[in-house]
């Protein structure tokens, strides 16, 4: 049985449809992340979990119990809000035994149970200090012990590392996929990082226009993306205009490419589309290669023009053109390269990739 | 560098000049509350007179603890309902609302006098110490609900909902983390409140009826003999009292006064 269940939920705001019709179960003990742009629902949806907004339609059901109209205060769940939220005018002691004051435990209990949440998040000598008197990763972890304090059966993270520094932030990522493992707790995590949501989440439920555009594990949202926007919004994506000229056997699509190119690619929904159908082919920049020659006889080649580049360090992403008209990006690594760069401004290259590490995703 | 400190001089100079014009009239009244002459022409020599003088009027000091009593019931009630008004309207922001509440503080208080006087005539209400009290609130109520409305401004509103979440029920988030958190705007506010009951005339004098008197009210009346050195005193015990009040409110919120 899922711990959380969400069905066909939708939430309006004034006349804007927020949350649309959305549907998703999530698994005990998984870390499950929504991710989207900024107003696509995402932060709603978080919200109606925890009760601070009540949907217009749908069911909310946690563990087999209907709680869609439940009060906040009643739910087995805490959020950590995206500004922690830390009670300025309690001290970090108070702020974590806060939620065992409103669960009237008798102060002895308190004690020992705060005591511990404190060293579990190293922050014992802290214990009296008030909140503007921490730092940024400090507040933070104070917001974590007091929203694990009770041992909750859902933790609800609404953007909680938007606030701090890039490297704090990738230190963050490594300790609460450590804290989720430890603790055992199922994770709803909020964000519209696509690097924090890959590298922290068991899946991913990417959101755009209230909308879940596709539900899937990290690596097939992002080598398998389903729609436009998922390919689109999650890393590097040349999408080119395609048209399919014919379905053959084993899943294969013959499509034509931006109306010059034409190759076969494998799809496992071959069977959704029709021939004639029209739609864009996406292929991640890493999965095309670029040399001076000729050098892969299996792969779909094609001669091209070097546009531009941008050095990334460990890589750089070159711009070309095909006929003086198709852009075509490709992402190639610095690992064994000991010169600057590859190529030039006005090269002459050919570039090449494996028509079947791309998908066709429909209009 | 030269310049910015040629400009801050000056600065300093326009500055000192504001505040010696604003404050040259009640540093005179002050000294002379410490003249030793009946009349207020020329310095005598130090005493204290006037304030033993003014501590044995039992005429001013019943008008005294009526003001301190008005001031007192008015400002209480005031916060607890201006709080109220100020929540509201941070949480609800009707434009409409939120300059309406402002109006009290802006009307002429003649105007405010005059109207209320005739409110209370109209629905046949005795003029004394409840009229003047209900007068007080009508106009410090705005003052704290525009104080309680800044403070809640600068505040994080997932506080209320983080108190939800956590277990708190609506009146234990609202007790227990939102008074709290703005509780330095209700106290500035209630000060304010308080002073400015303390200090009112106009609509005090619009709405006393026969009977009931306060300081400033017994003051005018005194001041029909001359302007004695005793209402110097008088009018020196208040100023710090207003002084204090005021400086108390501002250290407890900043923004209000800014």
């Amino acid at each position: 049985m899922p711990i959380l269940e969400i069905q066909n939920v939708s939430k309006q705001f004034a006349d804007h449809l927020i949350v649309n019709n959305v549907s998703l179960s999530i698994e005990k003990g998984e870390f499950f992340t929504l991710l989207g742009p900024s107003g696509c629902g995402k932060t709603t949806l978080l919200r109606m979990i925890a009760g601070l907004n009540i949907p217009d339609s749908g069911k909310i059901i946690l563990e087999g119990q209907d709680i869609t109209t439940m009060p906040p205060e009643d739910r087995p769940l805490h959020t950590i809000f995206q500004s922690y939220a830390l009670f300025p005018h309690m001290t970090v002691f108070e702020n974590v035994a806060f939620p065992l004051k409103m669960a009237n435990w008798d102060k002895a209990k308190i004690h020992l149970q705060v005591e511990e949440l404190l060293e579990d998040v190293q922050l014992t000598k802290f214990a009296k200090r008030y909140p503007h008197e921490l730092s940024g990763g400090q507040r933070q972890r104070v917001a974590i012990a007091r929203s694990l304090v009770d041992r909750p059966k859902l933790l609800l993270l609404d953007e909680p590392l938007s606030a701090l520094d890039a490297s704090l932030r990738e230190h963050m990522h490594i300790e609460l996929v450590k804290l989720q493992e430890e603790t055992g707790i199922t994770f709803v995590y909020v964000t519209h990082d696509q690097h924090e949501a890959m590298a922290l989440s068991s899946r991913i439920a990417v959101m755009n226009f209230g909308e879940i555009e596709q539900l899937d594990l990290p690596q097939a949202v992002y080598t398998r993306p389903k729609t436009y926007f998922v390919a689109d919004f999650l890393g590097k994506c040349n999408l080119l205009p395609a048209e399919i000229l014919a379905k053959n056997d084993n899943n294969t699509l013959r499509l034509r490419v931006a109306n010059y190119l034409e190759f076969d690619t494998s799809q496992d929904n071959a069977d959704e589309f029709n021939v004639g159908q029209k739609g864009h082919f996406a292929i991640r920049p890493e999965k095309i290669n670029a040399n001076r020659q000729n050098q892969y006889d299996n792969l779909f080649s094609h001669s091209a023009k070097v546009k531009g580049y941008y050095y990334y360090g460990e890589s750089t992403l070159y711009e070309f053109l095909i006929n003086d008209e198709i852009k075509i990006q490709a992402m190639l690594s610095n690992s064994k390269n000991q010169t600057i760069k590859f190529f030039d401004e006005g090269d002459d290259v050919v570039i090449s990739f494996d028509p079947h590490a791309g998908d066709f995703l429909a209009e | 560098m030269q310049v910015s400190s040629k400009l801050s001089k000056r600065l300093i100079f326009s500055g000192s000049v504001g505040f010696l014009f604003l404050y040259i009239p009640l540093i005179i009244l002050i000294l002379y509350s410490f003249n030793d002459s009946r009349i207020n022409v020329g310095w005598v020599g130090f005493t204290l007179k006037w304030y033993k003088v003014l501590f044995s009027d039992k005429l001013l000091i019943d008008a005294a603890i009526h003001s301190l009593l008005i001031a007192l019931i008015a400002s209480i009630a005031s916060v607890i309902l201006g709080t109220l008004a100020g929540v509201a309207l941070h949480k609800y922001k009707i434009p409409f609302l939120s300059s309406l509440i402002m109006v009290p503080l802006a009307a002429p208080e003649l105007l405010v006098g005059v109207s209320l006087l005739l409110f209370f005539l109209l629905i046949n209400f005795t003029l004394g110490f409840a009229s003047i009290i209900l007068a007080h609130i009508a106009f410090c109520l705005s003052f704290v609900a525009i104080a309680v409305r800044t403070r809640m401004h600068g505040m994080d509103d997932s506080l209320i909902d983080a108190a939800r979440d956590l277990g708190a029920s609506p009146a234990k988030a609202f007790f227990l983390i939102l008074i709290p958190v703005i509780l330095p705007g209700i106290i500035a506010g209630g000060l304010m409140a308080f002073t400015l009951s303390l200090d009112d005339f106009v609509i005090t004098f619009f709405t006393a009826g026969v009977g009931a008197s306060t300081l400033p009210l017994a003051i005018y009346s005194m001041l029909k003999m001359g302007v004695t050195p005793e209402i110097n005193a008088a009018s020196t015990v208040i100023i710090l009292i207003t002084l204090t009040l005021t400086v108390t409110a501002s250290k407890l919120s900043p923004q209000l006064f800014k």
